[in-house]
C-alpha cells in the first residue's frame, strides 16, 4: 500500500517477483494501477489520502470475525492495558482527542497515558511544546514504569477501558461500506483484502505489508503506518518471518542517513537532540529522553559514548562528557520551516548536497524565491542543478516576477563522486549494511562527501586554532584526525566506520551496544551500530553468496542492531520460547542450553533470558523486560497498538481528509488532521473544501526511468530518452469532460502555479466513484526542471506546503487542480491566469 | 531437437561453443528498461531522443540502430468482470485464476498491462546473413548473428530481409546496427549485459536447449494456472525461421506485442520468385518475338 515498489525499487521488487513465484499472494491497494499493480494478483484502486479509512476497515474486520492472534496480542501488545479514565477518544469528541489546546494547536498528552501513571513521571518533555518535533516533545522513546510494568491491565482483555476495547470501539464504524463510500473501491474488493490478510496470517502463516514514501507524504502520514502497524500486531505479524512492515526508503541509503542522522532533531542512533532549556546538567537530560526500562534504560550508556567517539580525551565526568558541546535546537528547523524561514531572510547560507528543492521540494516556486534571500548557496551536486542555477534559469524570470540581477545570492557549486567513486555503506530498508568499495576515481574535482566535509572541517579548525574564545572549543576538542590517503588526501572510510563501531577501554572494537557504559571507559560513534566492526572486522563488508548459506544469509552484510536481521525476533515463538509452528520456526529457546537460538539470525533479546524471567523490584532498563517482552524498545516490552506517547495527533489513526479534497469528512466533524502544520501565506495559499474551481484530485509522483528531481537522470542521455516529456496522466473520462486531447498539451492550475504537460490518456488513471460521482484524478510525476538533456515544467510548483507535524513531510500525493487543453501561457501572463483562478475560487490569499 | 545453423557448428569445427540464446519471459517483465540502458551502456550506444510518444510508457518505440533491446508497453482493456455485467460464471472462472497466483491479471479492474523486452532474434535461418554480400553479417561460434562494423559498406540488403524490421542504418554512418547478443563479453565468458541487469530475471541468457527446456516447464505452469493464452514464441524448429536463439514467452498474441505472427525467412521464397521471375522472362521473350516477327507481318 502507497508504494510502487516494481518502479521504484525494482531490484528490491526481485524478491517479491520470487516469492510470487513460490506462490504467494500479492495485493496492490493503491490510488494508481502502476507496474507494480500490473504485476500484482490484485489492484485494489483507493482515493488518494484514504489509507487509513481502508486499514481502519480491516481492523473492523479483524474484530467482527474474531480473527486476531489472542495470544500473541494478549502477551506481546499493550491491548491488556488499561487506559487512564480521564482519556476521550475521537469516536466521543468528534474526531478530536482529549487534551486539545487551542491556544497553542497542540495536544497535551497526558490523558492518552496509562491507567495511574502520570505525564511527569512518564518522562514527557513539557517544556517543548508542538514547535519541537513530535520525537522530541511527546516522549518518542516511552514514559517511566515500574518494573517495565504497566500498572493496570486486564489479560481478560474485558475491561471498557483496556486498549483492546478502546480500539474495538475506535474503528467499529469503519465497516465495509464506510470504507466503500470513503476510498471509492467496491466492497467486494476491500473484503477480498481483509480476508486474504486475516487467511494468511496466525500460527502456521505470516503477511508482510510494504509501504514507500507515498504513505508519509501526507498530513496523516505517521498515522498511515501506525494504522498499519496495528493490522500487523493484531495478526502476530510482527518479529517472524514473512511478516513485519517494510518501509522502502525514497532514494538508496536514506536509512543509514536516518540511522546516523542528516536530520536536525536527533543524533546518531535516535537519541533525541537537546533543547536549549535541558540546560547542561546529563542526568536531567537522560532522565527526560529516556524511560527507566528497556533498551531505552541504557541511554546514559549510549550517551555518554557518543560524547566520547566526538570529544574523546576532551570529554571528562568533570565536563559531563561535552554535553553540554553538543549544539541545541531552540524550534522546528526541519526542511520546509526552514525554507519559510530562509523566504522571510531569516537564514543566511545553505549547503545543499544532492538536494534539489527547486524541483523536488513542494511548493517548489517558493523554494526558489527563498534561495534568493541567501547570501550564499553551496550546492555539490553531479551537474549544476536547478538549485545551482535557479539564480539564472528560473520559471519566474520569464513570467517577470524574478530578474537574475536583482539575486545577490552567492553560489558556489561543487562537484560531487558517485557511490562507484568512493568507499562507504549503503543502508537498505532491512536496517542491513552493505558496503562498496571505490571502482574508479572520480573525475576532475569531484570528491567524495567524506572528504569535502573532513577538510572542511579541517580548515575551519585550522582558521580557530589559536583561539581562546570558549565557544570554539567544541570544535577544537572534536576528534577530527582520520587517516588520509591518495593524492587528494581521501579520508579513510573505514576510519570512521571503526569510530561509529566503537572501541573499548583497552582499545578493542566493541561487539554489540551491551558492552557499552556510561563513565566514559567506552567511546560509539552510534550505539545502534556497535558490533560492525566486531572482531577488528568490517562485518558490513562480508559477501558471502546466498546460495552458500541459508535463506537468512546471515554472512551478507551486517544489519543494526546485532547484525539482526529480523527486528523483535523473540516474538516469533510463542511466550514459553517455542515456535508458534513448525513452518514459522525462527528463534526459540533452547531449554538445554538455556539460551535463545535461532535458525541463523542473532536473537533480538538477552541471550540468557528465560521465557518465564520476571524482572526484580527497582529493576531498570533490560533487566526491567519480562521473558515473554519482544518489542525491548518499549519500556513495558509491548507493541503498542495504542501510543501513549511518541506521536502529536493521537494516540490512534483517524480518519481526517487531506488538506485539499473535493469531499467533507464521512466519519468525523473534524474535515482534517488539526495538528497538521500549515504556512498560510501569499506564496502558498490553499483551496477551499470542494472548491469547484479545482474540482479534480493532484497527485505527483515518480517513474522508473528518472530518479527524483532528475538531477541524476535527466543529464543521462540513456535515461532522459526514455521518458524525454513532462507529462499528465488523465482517464478517458477526464479527457472527454475537459476536451484533453492524447499526446497533446494541457495547463495544470491551482492556488500556486500553472505548468504545462503533454496528456497521456489511460485507462489506468481510473475514475471511483464517490458520494455517487466519479472523482477524476490528474496524475504528474515530478521530474522535470530547466536543466539537463530534457527539459520541462515542475509539477511541485503546483503542490501546497502542508505537513504532518510528526515527522514534517509535505503533502505530495494530494491536492486539487484544475485543467485545461492547451499549452500555459507565457510571460505574466502565466501569473495572470493563477490569479484569475484564485479570485474565482475565492483563495484567501495572506 | 535440431538447432544447427548453416554455418554452426559445422564450420567451426572444435571451436563451436554451444549455440547461446536468451529466452525472455515477458510474463514477470516489470518494465524497468534496466535492459534497455545496460545495453546502451555497454555498448556505447548513440542517444536516440524520440519525444513523447504517448504510446503507454513507450518512448523509444522500435527496435533499430541506436535502440538494441526495447521494452514494449501494451495497455489492454480486458473483458470487465461482474461488476460490469458480465457474466458470473466467467467471472469466478477468473477469480479461480487469481487465486492460484498468474500474473499480469487485474480482476475487475477490466486493464492489464503488458510489458515485454524485445531484442534481435539470432534466428536459425537468418536471412540479413545470408544476402549480405560483404560478409559483415556472420555466424559466430556460439551460434549467433553478429554485424561486423569494421567490414559493413551500409549496402542496406539486410534491412528488408529481416523479418522482424530489426537491422536498421544509423543515419549519421549509413552502417547497420543491432545486437550482438554482447559477443565481447561471451568471449570473455559472462552474461549479455541486459540479462545481467534485469532485476527479475525475465531475460535469461544460456544455452539454448537448457533454455527451451526452461520455458517449456514455465509455459506449463502458467497454462495450468489458467494463462491459456500464454504461448512460446520463435522456440519452434519447423517455424518459418527454423526457431530463434532469442525466443520469448507471451501472454498474448504476437501481434499484441508488435511482432509478427509467422515470421518467414524471406530467402525460402527465393525459388518460387526466381521460378516466376524465369516466367516471366520467358513470358516477356515470348512477347518481344511476337512483336518483332509478328510486326513483320
Amino acid at each position: 500500500m502507497g508504494s510502487n515498489m516494481a518502479e521504484q525499487h525494482p531490484v528490491g521488487f526481485q524478491w517479491v517477483m520470487e516469492a510470487h513465484e513460490r506462490g504467494a499472494k500479492y495485493i496492490h491497494v493503491d490510488p494508481r494501477f502502476t507496474r507494480t499493480s500490473a504485476m500484482a494478483d490484485r489492484h485494489v484502486p483507493i482515493r488518494a489520502g484514504t489509507d487509513i479509512a481502508f486499514l481502519g476497515g480491516v481492523i473492523n474486520y479483524i474484530f467482527e470475525h474474531d480473527a486476531w492472534f489472542r495470544e500473541y496480542v494478549q502477551h506481546y501488545t499493550n491491548g491488556p492495558v488499561i487506559v487512564r479514565e480521564d482519556y476521550v477518544d475521537a469516536e466521543d469528541a468528534a474526531g478530536m482527542f482529549s487534551g486539545w489546546d487551542p491556544e497553542h494547536g497542540a495536544y497535551q498528552i497526558e490523558s492518552w497515558g496509562y491507567d495511574e501513571t502520570s505525564h511527569e513521571a512518564a518522562g514527557g518533555k513539557k517544556e517543548q511544546q508542538g514547535d519541537v518535533s513530535g520525537e522530541q516533545a511527546q516522549g518518542a522513546h516511552g514514559m517511566k514504569l515500574e518494573r517495565g510494568n504497566p500498572p493496570n491491565i486486564d489479560n481478560s482483555m474485558q475491561h471498557p477501558r483496556c486498549v483492546l476495547q478502546i480500539l474495538k470501539r475506535h474503528f467499529a464504524r469503519y465497516t465495509p461500506q464506510v470504507v466503500s463510500e470513503i476510498c471509492g473501491c467496491s466492497e467486494r474488493d476491500f473484503l477480498a483484502v481483509a480476508r486474504a490478510l486475516c487467511e494468511n496470517s496466525g500460527r502456521e502463516r505470516t503477511s508482510a505489508i510494504v509501504y514507500s514514501v507515498g504513505w508519509t507524504q501526507h498530513t496523516v502520514g505517521v498515522q498511515n503506518i501506525r494504522a498499519a502497524s496495528i493490522v500487523q500486531m493484531l495478526l502476530g505479524n510482527m518479529g517472524r518471518p514473512g511478516g513485519g512492515i517494510l518501509a522502502l526508503r525514497g532514494h538508496a541509503n536514506i536509512q543509514g542517513s536516518t540511522d546516523i542522522p542528516t536530520l536536525y532533531n536527533i543524533l546518531p542512533g535516535y537519541i533525541p537532540m537537546p533543547h536549549p532549556t535541558s540546560g547542561p546538567d546529563l542526568d536531567k537530560f537522560i532522565e527526560l529522553n529516556g524511560p527507566d526500562t528497556g533498551a531505552w534504560g541504557n541511554l546514559k550508556n549510549y550517551m555518554v559514548s557518543l560524547l566520547k567517539a566526538w570529544w574523546g580525551d576532551a570529554a571528562t565526568d568533570e565536563n559531563n562528557y561535552g554535553y553540554d558541546y553538543l549544539p541545541r535546537i531552540d524550534g522546528d528547523h526541519s526542511h520546509y520551516p526552514m525554507m519559510v524561514k530562509m523566504l522571510d531572510g531569516g537564514v543566511q547560507g545553505m549547503f545543499c548536497v544532492g538536494q534539489n528543492p527547486t524541483v523536488g521540494s513542494a511548493n517548489s516556486k517558493l523554494m526558489r524565491l527563498a534561495l534568493a534571500k541567501l547570501d550564499w548557496l553551496v550546492v555539490r551536486d553531479f551537474q549544476p542543478t536547478e538549485s545551482a542555477l535557479f539564480w539564472k534559469d528560473s520559471p519566474e524570470h520569464e513570467s517577470g516576477e524574478t530578474r537574475a540581477e536583482d539575486i545577490q545570492t552567492e553560489v558556489f557549486f561543487l562537484p560531487c563522486a558517485a557511490h562507484t567513486e568512493k568507499d562507504g555503506n549503503f543502508t537498505n530498508t532491512q536496517r542491513l549494511l552493505q558496503w562498496h568499495w571505490k571502482a574508479l576515481d572520480p573525475p576532475g574535482d569531484a570528491r567524495s562527501e567524506l572528504h569535502w566535509i573532513y577538510h572542511l572541517g579541517k580548515a575551519v579548525r585550522d582558521k580557530l586554532a589559536d583561539s581562546e574564545d570558549p565557544r570554539d572549543r567544541p570544535i577544537l576538542d572534536l576528534t577530527w584526525d582520520y587517516p588520509v590517503e591518495g593524492p587528494h588526501q581521501e579520508p579513510n572510510a573505514e576510519a570512521v566506520l571503526q569510530e561509529i563501531n566503537g572501541r573499548g577501554p583497552d582499545g578493542k572494537m566493541l561487539s554489540t551496544y551491551e558492552e557499552l557504559k556510561d563513565d566514559g571507559s567506552t567511546a560509539c560513534g552510534s550505539w545502534i551500530h556497535c558490533g560492525i566492526y566486531k572482531d577488528g572486522v568490517n562485518q558490513s563488508a562480508r559477501k558471502k553468496p546466498g546460495q552458500d548459506q541459508n535463506w537468512i544469509a546471515h554472512e551478507w552484510g551486517w544489519a543494526w542492531p546485532k547484525d539482526v536481521r529480523i527486528l523483535y525476533n523473540r516474538a516469533s515463538a510463542d511466550p514459553d520460547g517455542k515456535p508458534w509452528s513448525e513452518r514459522k520456526r525462527y528463534v526459540w529457546w533452547d531449554g538445554a542450553d538455556d539460551k535463545w537460538t535461532s535458525l541463523g539470525d542473532s536473537p533480538d533479546f538477552p541471550a540468557q533470558k528465560e521465557p518465564s524471567f520476571e524482572p526484580e523490584e527497582d529493576a531498570k532498563a533490560m533487566e526491567a523486560i519480562s521473558g515473554d517482552k519482544p518489542f525491548i524498545l518499549h519500556p513495558d516490552g509491548r507493541a503498542w497498538l495504542f501510543a501513549p506517547s511518541g506521536l502529536v495527533d493521537g494516540p490512534l489513526p483517524t480518519h481526517y481528509e487531506p488538506q485539499e479534497t473535493p469531499f467533507q469528512n464521512a466519519l468525523y466533524p473534524q474535515q482534517q488532521n488539526p495538528t497538521r502544520q500549515e504556512f498560510p501565506r501569499p506564496e502558498n495559499p490553499y483551496h477551499p473544501v470542494g472548491s469547484p474551481v479545482f474540482p479534480y484530485v493532484l497527485s505527483t509522483w515518480r517513474l522508473t526511468e528518472h530518479h527524483t528531481s532528475g538531477a541524476m537522470s535527466r543529464t543521462v542521455p540513456y535515461l532522459a530518452e526514455l521518458q524525454p516529456e513532462f507529462f499528465c496522466e488523465v482517464s478517458p473520462a477526464l479527457a472527454a469532460e475537459r476536451g484533453l486531447e492524447h499526446g497533446g498539451w494541457a495547463t495544470i492550475v491551482t492556488a500556486r502555479s500553472a505548468v504545462e504537460a503533454r496528456v497521456l490518456v489511460t485507462d489506468r488513471i481510473k475514475p471511483l466513484q464517490i458520494e455517487g460521482r466519479p472523482t477524476y484524478r490528474v496524475g504528474m510525476p515530478y521530474h522535470w526542471g530547466g536543466v539537463g538533456i530534457v527539459t520541462g515544467d515542475s509539477a511541485n510548483d503546483l503542490l501546497p506546503l502542508v505537513l504532518d507535524n510528526n515527522v514534517h513531510i509535505s503533502e505530495y500525493k494530494v491536492a486539487t487542480c484544475d485543467i485545461r487543453p492547451g499549452r500555459r501561457p507565457r510571460g505574466p501572463a502565466r501569473l495572470k491566469l493563477v490569479e484569475e483562478y484564485r479570485q474565482r475560487a475565492g483563495v484567501r490569499v495572506s | 531437437m535440431t538447432l544447427d545453423t548453416v554455418s554452426w557448428p559445422a564450420s567451426y569445427g572444435d571451436e563451436a561453443k554451444p549455440r547461446k540464446g536468451f529466452f525472455t519471459d515477458t510474463s514477470i517483465c516489470i518494465g524497468c528498461k534496466a535492459c534497455e540502458v545496460a545495453c546502451k551502456e555497454w555498448n556505447q550506444i548513440p542517444m536516440s531522443i524520440k519525444g513523447f510518444s504517448g504510446k503507454s510508457y513507450d518512448n523509444t518505440l522500435a527496435l533499430g540502430a541506436n535502440t538494441w533491446r526495447h521494452v514494449a508497453f501494451v495497455e489492454q482493456r480486458v473483458p470487465a468482470g461482474v461488476d460490469d455485467g458480465a457474466s458470473l460464471v466467467e467471472a469466478a472462472a477468473r477469480a479461480d485464476v487469481i487465486d492460484a497466483g498468474v500474473h499480469t491479471y487485474q480482476e475487475g479492474d477490466g486493464l492489464r498491462w503488458l510489458m515485454a523486452s524485445d531484442v534481435c532474434k539470432h534466428c536459425t535461418d537468418a536471412a540479413c546473413l545470408e544476402v549480405c554480400p560483404t560478409g559483415a553479417l556472420f555466424r559466430t561460434e556460439f551460434g549467433t548473428v553478429v554485424v561486423q562494423e569494421d567490414i559493413c559498406n551500409g549496402c542496406g540488403y539486410c534491412i528488408p530481409a529481416c523479418p522482424f524490421g530489426v537491422l536498421e542504418q544509423r543515419k549519421d554512418d549509413g552502417r547497420v546496427w543491432k545486437c550482438t547478443l554482447c559477443y565481447d563479453r561471451l568471449k570473455e565468458d559472462q552474461q549479455p549485459a541486459c540479462a545481467q541487469a534485469c532485476p527479475t530475471d525475465s531475460i535469461q541468457f544460456g544455452e539454448l536447449d537448457e533454455l527451451r527446456h526452461r520455458a517449456e516447464g514455465r509455459l506449463k505452469r502458467l497454462q495450468d494456472a489458467g494463462q491459456a493464452e500464454a504461448r512460446l514464441y520463435l522456440a519452434d524448429d519447423d517455424d518459418g525461421i527454423h526457431g530463434a536463439g532469442a525466443f520469448f514467452l507471451l501472454l498474448d498474441e504476437p501481434e499484441v506485442y508488435g511482432l509478427p505472427p509467422d515470421p518467414v525467412d524471406t530467402r525460402h521464397e527465393l525459388g518460387s520468385i526466381w521460378s516466376a521471375a524465369g516466367a516471366a522472362a520467358l513470358a516477356l521473350g515470348a512477347g518481344l518475338i511476337a512483336a518483332v516477327f509478328g510486326g513483320r507481318r
